[in-house]
C-alpha cells in the first residue's frame, strides 16, 4: 500500500465517480451523502501521503513506475515533491468541502454533476502527480472536459459562451504545448537513441538556444493561459462568473495553479536558459497583471467577477515570486498557490451561500447584511482579510516572501507590485463594505437567514488553515523549501544562474538594489549542454 | 545585552485576545453581562501582568531585557523571523500607556456604551485592538511589529465603522484602512530593503537588536540606502501616526464611538509611528538627511494641523486636528534626535488627550450627541466633574506649568533649538501658541459663558455616571503629575525619564550635533526658551479668553477681514478635495477604462473576433457555434493519435 499511495490518491476519485454514476438517481440525499463520504477517502489518503513524505528530501519521492507504452517511451510514473505536495492535499481537501458547501445548490441532474466533480478531481490529481510528460498531458486535457461540462450545464445564463471560451483558450495553449512536447521528446530520442517521456530525463534534453526559446514559448503560452496572465486572462472572469460555486472553487483553488505549477515542473527545468532569458517579459506581465487585475476588479458590479479579477492580481504575485529565482521568492510563491486556493475558494463559497438565497451576485443588491446575517458577515470578514494578506493570516506569509524575494531579484518590479497590496485592500474592502455595512436598502434581504451548521462547518476547515498558515507556516514551508533548492540547483548547473541573486551561496552580492543586467546577449545562441 | 527568558510576555497580549474571542461569543449569543465583565477585565488582568513583568524587569541590571521566544514564525533561508517578544525600557513605557490608559478607556466604555445593543461586539473589537497594540510594542522584530501594526489598523477600521448602518462611518473606516495601507506598503518596502542590506552585511534577520547593532555598518556600506530605508519607514509612520501627507484619515475617524477616538486615535495607535522610529533610533541617526525630513514633517504638521483646528466647530474634530498637531511634536522630537523627548511627549499626550476625548464623550453623552461648540456654553454648571477635568486637560495641552505637556513639549522644543534647528523650533512655538488658543477657545465656548443649547437638550443635561467620571479624574491626575518624571536638567531630580530610556535610544549627539551648528548645552538658553514658549502660551490663552469667554464680535470681525484665510482653514486646505481630484477620481476612471475598453473591447474583442473569423471562414467551423464540447474533445484526441501515429510510422 505504501509504495502505491499516489496511485491510490489519484484513482479513488475515479472509482468514486463510477460508483456515483452507477447509483440510482431516486434519492438525492443519498447521492450527496455517498459522494461526500467517498470524497473523504482521497483526502485521508493524502494525509497518509503527508505522513510518508520525507520533508528533508527535495527530489521526487513516493515514486511509482510502470511500463505503459514502451515503444513510445510512455510510462505510468507518479511522484511527489514540495511543489505538488500541498497542491495535491489542497485538491483532496477542497473536494469534500465543495460538496458539503454546495449541498443544495444543484437542482438538476445532480448525479451527473457529482460525477463530473469527482472526475475533475481525478484529472487534477493525476496532472499533479504525473512525472511522465505524456501522462501529465493526458490528465491535463482530462481536467478540461469535466470543468467545461460543469460550467456549460450547471452554469449561469451565459454558460455556453463561458464554457466554449474556456475550452478554446485552453486548447489553443494545449496544442502549442503538445507540438513542443513532441519536439522535445524527438530531440531527446535522437540524442539518446531511446524515446522517453520521463520528465527527469527530459530535463537533460540537449537543445540549441533557439530550440529552447521556441519550446519554452510554446509551454509558456499554454501555462500563461492557465495562470492566467494578462492579456490571456479574459476566459477567467467569464468562466468564474458563470460556473456554479463548486466549479468556481475548483477553478480558483487548483486549476489556476496548474499554470504556475507547469512552469515549476516543466517550463523552467526543461528550458532553463530560455526560461531565464524570458524574465523581462514574464516579470512585466506579472506586474501588469497585479496592477491591472486589481484595477479592473475595483469597479466590478458582480461579486464573482470581482473575485475573478482579484485572482488575476493574486496570480500575478505568484508568477512574480516564481521569477525571482531565489529560495524566498519561489517558496513564497508555492505557498501562495495554496493560500490563494484557500482564501479565494472560501470567497466563492461565501458568495455561493448568498447567491443560493437571493439568486443574485450584484453587489448593489445587497447592503447592511451585518445586521441581518452576522455569522455570514463575520466569516466573510475573516476571508476578506486573508485575501488582502493581513499579517496573522495565510496570505501575508506568502505575499511577504514573494515581495521580499522580488526585492532581491527585481527591485523595481517588487516596488510596483507592492502597490498592489494597497489596491487589494481598496477593492476588497469596498466590496465588503457595500455588501455588509450601510443600511438595509433592499427589502428582499430582510428575509435572509444566517448560515446554518452545515454551511459554517464547510468553511471551518479553511478558516483554521488561514490562521494556521498565518501564524505557524513552518510545517508548510519546511516541505516546500528543499524542492526549491533542487530546482535552483538544476537551473544553476544548466548555466542559468545569472539572475539567481539572493541565494546563500552569493553573500558577496551587493544590496540587490541595482536592476539585474539585461537579457542574454546574442553570443548565447550556441547549444546549451546541461 | 543580556536577556532573560520568561514565558510571561506572551500572556500580556494573549489575555485581551482571549477576551476578544469571548466577547465575540457573547455578541453572537446575546450574553451582555459576560462581555461587560470580560471586556474590561481582560485588559485589567493584562495591566496587572504588565506591572508584574515591569517589576521583574526593574530587578535586572540596566541595559538588560526580558525576552520571550514563542516559536519560529517564518523560516526560509536565508530569512528567519521568530515570533518573539521583548521588554526593555522603551517597551515598559509603552506597555504602561497602552494597558493602563487602555483599561481606563474600557472602564469608561462601560458607561458610555451602556445603551448600545452592540456593546459585546464593541468590547470584542476594543480587546482585539488592545491585543494588537500590545503585540506592536512587545515585538522583538519588524515583521512581528507589523502583525500588531496592521492589526491595530484593522481594529481601527472596524471601530470607526462600528455604527456601520451609516455609510459615512463605513466610508471613514475604509479611508482609514486604505490610507494606512499606503503607509504600510512603504513600510514593507523599507523593510525589504533593510533585510537585504542586513543580509549583505552577513546578518539576514529583522530583529530590532540586530538592525540597531548593524546600523552603523550599513551606513558605512551604503549611506544612500539607509536614507531610503528610513524615508520609507517614515512614510509608514506618517500613515499610522497621521502626519503629512497621510493624515487625512484621522479627522474622518472621529465617526467612531468616542472612547475609540480616545484610545486608538489619540492615546495609542496613532503614536505607533513615533514608537517605531524611536525603536529604530540607531538606524535613523545614521541618516542625517532622513532625520531632517522627519523633523521637518513633524514641525510642519504641528503648525498645519493646529491652524485648521482654529476654526473648527466640532469638538471632536478640534481634538482630532489637535492630535495630528501634537504627534507632530513627537515626530519633531524624533527628527531632531531627541528620541526620549518624543517618547516623553507621547506618554503625556496619551494622558491629556485621552482625558480631553473622554471629556468630549461625556459632553456628547450629556447633550445627546451634540458636538458643535457653538451650540454649547455654560456647561460647567451642569457638568462639574467633566468641566473641571476638561479644564485640566486644556491647561495641560496648552503647556501651562507645571502640568504634563509643559515639560514634555518644552523638552522637544529645547532639543530642536539646541540641536541646531531654529526654524523648526519657531514653528513649534507658533504651534504651541495656536494650540493654547484653539483649546481654550473650545473650552470657553463649551463650558463657560451663557448657554446656547436648545432648550430641549438643556433640560436633559446631566453629569455622566461614575464609570465615566472616575477615568476622567484619574487621567486628570496623570495629566498634572505625568510630566514630573522628566524635569529640566539641574532642577530637582532632573530628567529621570530620559535617563531611564538612555540604554535603548540612540543619543542625539550622534546625529545633529555632529553637523556642527549645535548650540552648547547648559547656560541660560534653555530657561530662556522655556520662558518664550510659556509666554506665547499665556498670550494665546488670554486672546482666547478675550474672544470667546464672553460674547464678543472679534471672531466675526476676524472672519470678515480675512475671508480667504478663514475659508482656507475651514476648508482644511482642501487637501481631501485635492486627493480626490488628482488621485481617487483618476484611479476610478482608469479602472473603468481598463475594464470597459481594454478588457471588454480590446482583448475580448480580439478573442471573439478571432473565434468568429475561424467560425465563419470554414464551413465546418459553424459547428464551433453549436458549443458541443465533445467535438473538440474528439478533435483533440484525433490530433494526439495522429501525431503519435505519424511519429511511429516515420520512425
Amino acid at each position: 500500500m505504501e509504495h502505491s499511495i499516489l496511485s491510490a490518491i489519484v484513482w479513488t476519485p475515479l472509482l468514486a465517480a463510477l460508483v456515483v454514476l452507477a447509483m440510482p438517481t431516486r434519492s438525492e440525499n443519498v447521492l450527496r451523502s455517498v459522494s461526500f463520504a467517498l470524497s473523504l477517502v482521497p483526502f485521508l489518503l493524502s494525509l497518509r501521503m503527508l505522513q510518508l513524505f520525507d520533508p528533508t528530501v527535495g527530489t521526487l519521492q513516493l515514486n511509482e513506475h510502470a511500463s505503459w507504452m514502451p515503444s513510445l517511451g510512455v510510462s505510468y510514473s507518479l511522484g511527489v515533491d514540495g511543489f505538488s505536495l500541498w497542491l495535491i492535499v489542497l485538491t483532496t481537501f477542497l473536494t469534500p468541502i465543495i460538496l458539503l458547501a454546495g449541498w443544495h445548490d444543484i437542482e438538476k441532474r445532480l448525479k451527473e454533476f457529482l460525477f463530473f466533480m469527482l472526475l475533475l478531481e481525478w484529472g487534477m490529481l493525476g496532472a499533479l502527480a504525473s512525472t511522465d510528460l505524456f501522462l501529465f498531458f493526458m490528465f491535463w486535457e482530462l481536467m478540461l472536459f469535466p470543468m467545461a461540462f460543469v460550467i456549460g450545464i450547471w452554469g449561469g445564463p451565459r454558460r455556453r459562451y463561458a464554457a466554449i471560451k474556456f475550452v478554446l483558450y485552453t486548447m489553443a495553449g494545449s496544442a502549442l504545448m503538445m507540438v513542443a512536447m513532441v519536439y522535445v521528446v524527438l530531440r531527446q530520442a535522437a540524442a539518446t537513441g531511446r524515446m522517453s517521456f520521463d520528465i527527469l530525463s527530459l530535463y537533460g534534453t540537449p537543445l540549441t538556444y533557439t530550440e529552447q526559446l521556441a519550446c519554452f514559448a510554446a509551454f509558456a503560452v499554454a501555462f500563461m493561459i492557465k495562470v492566467p496572465m494578462v492579456p490571456l486572462h479574459t476566459w477567467l472572469p467569464d468562466a468564474h462568473t458563470e460556473a456554479p460555486t463548486g466549479g468556481s472553487v475548483d477553478l480558483a483553488g487548483v486549476l489556476l495553479k496548474m499554470g504556475a505549477y507547469g512552469f515549476l515542473r516543466f517550463a523552467l527545468p526543461m528550458f532553463p536558459v530560455a526560461a531565464q532569458d524570458a524574465f523581462p517579459y514574464i516579470i512585466l506581465l506579472a506586474v501588469i497583471g497585479i496592477i491591472y487585475g486589481a484595477m479592473v476588479a475595483f469597479p466590478q458590479p458582480d461579486m464573482k467577477r470581482l473575485v475573478a479579477y482579484s485572482s488575476v492580481s493574486h496570480l500575478g504575485f505568484i508568477m512574480l515570486g516564481l521569477y525571482t529565482f531565489n529560495t524566498i521568492g519561489i517558496t513564497g510563491s508555492v505557498l501562495q498557490m495554496v493560500n490563494h486556493g484557500l482564501s479565494t475558494g472560501a470567497l466563492f463559497i461565501l458568495v455561493g451561500y448568498i447567491y443560493h438565497r437571493r439568486h443574485t451576485r450584484q453587489i448593489a443588491e445587497y447592503g447592511g447584511l451585518w445586521s441581518l446575517i452576522p455569522v455570514f458577515s463575520a466569516l466573510f470578514l475573516v476571508v476578506t482579510l486573508s485575501s488582502i494578506s493581513l499579517p496573522g493570516t495565510n496570505g501575508f506569509v506568502g505575499e511577504f516572501l514573494i515581495l521580499l524575494g522580488a526585492f532581491r531579484a527585481h527591485p523595481w518590479a517588487g516596488s510596483i507590485a507592492t502597490i498592489g497590496v494597497v489596491l487589494g485592500a481598496g477593492y476588497m474592502l469596498t466590496m465588503y463594505q457595500r455588501v455588509v455595512f450601510g443600511p438595509v436598502t433592499n427589502e428582499a434581504n430582510r428575509s435572509l437567514h444566517d448560515l446554518d451548521l452545515r454551511e459554517v462547518g464547510a468553511l471551518l476547515p479553511i478558516l483554521v488553515l488561514i490562521f494556521w498558515i498565518g501564524l505557524y507556516p513552518k510545517p508548510f514551508l519546511r516541505r516546500i523549501e528543499p524542492t526549491v533548492h533542487v530546482l535552483l540547483d538544476r537551473l544553476h548547473r544548466a548555466g542559468a544562474s545569472r539572475y539567481m541573486a539572493g541565494e546563500d551561496s552569493h553573500p558577496s552580492q551587493s544590496l540587490g538594489i541595482e536592476a539585474p543586467v539585461g537579457p542574454r546577449a546574442a553570443d548565447a545562441a550556441g547549444t546549451v549542454h546541461p | 545585552m543580556t536577556e532573560f527568558e520568561t514565558p510571561l510576555l506572551r500572556l500580556i497580549p494573549l489575555l485581551p485576545l482571549l477576551g476578544a474571542a469571548i466577547c465575540m461569543f457573547a455578541a453572537s449569543t446575546e450574553r451582555r453581562p459576560l462581555a461587560k465583565i470580560v471586556g474590561p477585565g481582560s485588559v485589567l488582568v493584562a495591566f496587572l501582568l504588565v506591572l508584574f513583568a515591569i517589576a521583574r524587569f526593574w530587578q535586572l541590571e540596566e541595559g538588560h531585557s526580558l525576552v520571550d521566544l514563542v516559536s519560529t514564525w517564518i523560516d526560509v533561508s536565508p530569512l528567519r523571523v521568530d515570533l518573539a517578544f521583548r521588554l526593555d525600557a522603551l517597551t515598559s513605557v509603552m506597555l504602561l500607556v497602552v494597558a493602563g490608559v487602555g483599561f481606563l478607556i474600557h472602564l469608561y466604555s462601560l458607561g458610555y456604551m451602556h445603551d448600545d445593543p452592540d456593546l459585546p461586539r464593541f468590547f470584542a473589537y476594543l480587546n482585539l485592538f488592545t491585543a494588537a497594540m500590545l503585540v506592536l510594542v512587545l515585538a522583538d522584530s519588524l515583521p512581528v511589529l507589523f502583525i500588531g501594526w496592521e492589526g491595530v489598523g484593522l481594529c481601527s477600521y472596524l471601530l470607526i465603522g462600528f455604527w456601520y448602518s451609516d455609510p459615512a462611518n463605513a466610508d471613514a473606516g475604509r479611508k482609514a484602512f486604505v490610507a494606512n495601507r499606503v503607509g504600510d506598503a512603504a513600510f514593507l518596502t523599507g523593510l525589504f530593503l533593510l533585510f537585504w542590506s542586513l543580509a549583505a552585511a552577513g546578518s539576514p534577520t529583522l530583529a530590532f537588536t540586530d538592525v540597531n547593532r548593524l546600523a552603523p555598518e550599513l551606513a558605512l556600506r551604503s549611506p544612500g540606502i539607509v536614507t531610503a530605508i528610513c524615508l520609507l519607514l517614515l512614510v509608514g509612520a506618517t500613515g499610522k501616526s497621521a502626519q503629512i501627507p497621510l493624515y487625512i484619515w484621522l479627522p474622518d475617524a472621529m465617526a467612531g464611538p468616542t472612547p475609540v477616538s480616545a484610545l486608538i486615535h489619540a492615546a495609542t495607535m496613532v503614536t505607533a509611528g513615533v514608537y517605531m522610529m524611536a525603536r529604530l533610533s540607531p538606524l535613523f541617526v545614521e541618516s542625517p538627511t532622513a532625520m531632517q525630513v522627519v523633523a521637518t514633517i513633524g514641525a510642519v504638521t504641528a503648525v498645519f494641523a493646529a491652524s485648521i483646528a482654529l476654526v473648527q466647530r466640532d469638538l471632536k474634530k478640534i481634538l482630532a486636528y489637535s492630535t495630528i498637531s501634537q504627534i507632530g511634536y513627537m515626530v519633531l522630537g524624533v527628527g531632531v534626535g531627541a528620541f526620549a523627548a518624543g517618547v516623553f511627549h507621547l506618554m503625556t499626550h496619551a494622558f491629556f488627550k485621552a482625558l480631553l476625548f473622554l471629556g468630549a464623550g461625556s459632553v456628547m453623552h450629556a447633550l445627546h450627541g451634540e458636538l458643535d461648540v457653538f451650540k454649547m456654553g455654560g456647561l460647567k454648571r451642569h457638568l462639574p466633574i467633566t468641566s473641571k477635568t476638561f479644564l485640566v486637560g486644556t491647561l495641560a495641552i496648552a503647556g501651562v506649568p507645571p502640568l504634563a505637556a509643559f515639560f514634555s513639549k518644552d523638552m522637544v522644543l529645547e532639543a530642536a533649538f539646541m540641536h541646531g534647528h531654529p526654524v523648526l523650533w519657531l514653528l513649534g512655538v507658533i504651534a504651541a501658541g495656536l494650540t493654547a488658543f484653539y483649546m481654550f477657545r473650545a473650552y470657553f465656548l463649551a463650558f463657560e459663558g451663557e448657554s446656547r443649547m436648545d432648550h430641549e437638550v438643556e433640560a436633559h443635561v446631566h453629569e455622566s455616571p461614575s464609570t465615566m467620571t472616575i477615568p476622567l479624574v484619574i487621567l486628570s491626575v496623570l495629566s498634572i503629575v505625568g510630566g514630573w518624571v522628566g524635569l529640566p536638567h539641574g532642577f530637582l531630580w532632573g530628567d529621570r525619564f530620559g535617563r531611564y530610556l538612555e540604554p535603548v535610544l540612540a543619543q542625539a549627539a550622534h546625529g545633529a550635533h555632529a553637523e556642527g551648528h549645535a548650540v552648547e548645552a547648559g547656560g541660560a538658553t534653555p530657561l530662556l526658551l522655556m520662558l518664550v514658549t510659556t509666554a506665547v502660551a499665556f498670550g494665546a490663552i488670554f486672546a482666547a479668553w478675550k474672544m470667546y469667554a464672553r460674547p464678543s464680535t472679534v471672531p466675526d470681525e476676524m472672519q470678515a477681514r480675512f475671508p480667504r484665510i478663514y475659508d482656507l482653514l475651514w476648508g482644511k486646505y482642501w487637501v481631501d478635495e485635492i486627493y480626490d481630484t488628482f488621485i481617487l477620481q483618476p484611479y476610478a476612471a482608469a479602472s473603468r477604462f481598463f475594464w470597459k475598453v481594454i478588457d471588454a473591447s480590446v482583448i475580448d474583442g480580439t478573442v471573439n473576433g478571432v473565434a468568429s473569423f475561424f467560425g465563419g471562414a470554414a464551413s465546418a467551423g459553424r459547428r464551433l457555434q453549436t458549443g458541443n464540447v465533445q467535438h473538440y474533445a474528439f478533435a483533440m484526441l484525433l490530433g494526439a493519435v495522429f501525431t503519435a501515429g505519424v511519429y511511429w510510422l516515420w520512425r
